[in-house]
């Protein structure tokens, strides 16, 4: 396993070091609040509920035996108090969301691109876009179906890796990768309607 | 087993082509699949442009920052830290 980028910040934790504490729940929280309010029906619930998750982590910290990186404890303190709060069940499969990532319209009978995608890929090392755009994406995973969100979120905006996420969902590898792929492709449209027509 | 091997395959299209990026990009297509989708892309004058804005996206995703704990928040989770390491002292486990 890959060393835990957070196991300097636990060990401070464990001795006593609050301004720790604080670091990690900075690092955190807004991913944490992102993800728990998929489970539950407001804010303040989902406030509520990584309130929580951060107590059991407390609570937790002196037997975390580091076999995961924290960050996967993490979040599975989190999913797990999620789903005790929530009111959506967990496990359901988004069966409203299985067509194609790209729009049938956008290709001719023979499956070629007949509306291509508008060039935008060589412009986002712009940082001042970038910047601009920040914001924006994180409305747009906001919007994602659950699963996907939670996908989306911690492999690309937390950087884990498939392992991983794939501990803290509970999930298979493949079912992973189908949701990243949902996720992404939605995430790809709207930055591409920041730059162009979104297609 | 030889009759699935010379089993004649044509090549994939790129509506297609956009549903493999992902597994293309976790590095979990088959060889085979994987060559068929890279011969795809050598001669397509858009998937290569698609896969591009989808690693964009993905380098983008990895720069986005939640916002910071405000003064408030950071005070309080502090506060929650000096809660719980008292209770820890009055009764450890």
């Amino acid at each position: 396993m890959p060393e835990d980028p957070d196991s300097e910040l636990v060990s401070r934790v464990r001795a006593g070091d609050e301004g720790a504490f604080a670091e990690l729940a900075g690092k955190y929280q807004g991913a944490m609040l992102s993800i728990a309010r998929g489970y539950v029906p407001s804010g303040a619930v989902a406030e509520e509920v990584v309130q929580e998750a951060w107590i059991g982590v407390l609570r937790g910290i002196g037997r975390f035996e580091r076999r995961s990186s924290f960050r996967t404890w993490l979040f599975r303190i989190l999913v797990n108090r999620a789903i005790s709060a929530g009111v959506r069940e967990r496990r359901s499969v988004p069966v409203d969301d299985m067509g194609p990532v790209v729009d049938a319209s956008c290709f001719d009978a023979g499956g070629t691109w007949q509306v291509p995608p508008e060039p935008w890929a060589d412009q986002v090392d712009d940082q001042v876009i970038a910047a601009k755009i920040s914001a924006r994406i994180l409305a747009a995973i906001d919007e994602l179906p659950l699963r996907q969100r939670e996908v989306v979120t911690l492999r690309d905006v937390q950087g884990m890796s498939s392992g991983e996420v794939c501990a803290v969902l509970d999930i298979s590898n493949a079912n992973q990768r189908v949701l990243l792929h949902r996720g992404r492709s939605k995430l790809r449209q709207v930055i591409g309607s920041e730059f162009g027509r979104g297609r | 087993m030889s009759r699935l091997r010379f089993r004649p395959r044509r090549d994939i299209v790129c509506r297609e082509a956009v549903e493999l990026v992902t597994d293309y990009l976790e590095d979990s297509l088959s060889q085979a699949q994987r060559r068929r989708f890279e011969a795809h892309l050598a001669h397509c004058p858009d998937c290569p442009e698609y896969l591009a804005q989808m690693r964009a996206m993905v380098a983008l995703a990895g720069r986005v920052t939640h916002d910071d704990l405000t003064p408030r928040m950071e005070e309080e989770f502090i506060s929650l830290y000096r809660r719980w390491r008292d209770d820890e002292a009055r009764d450890p486990l």
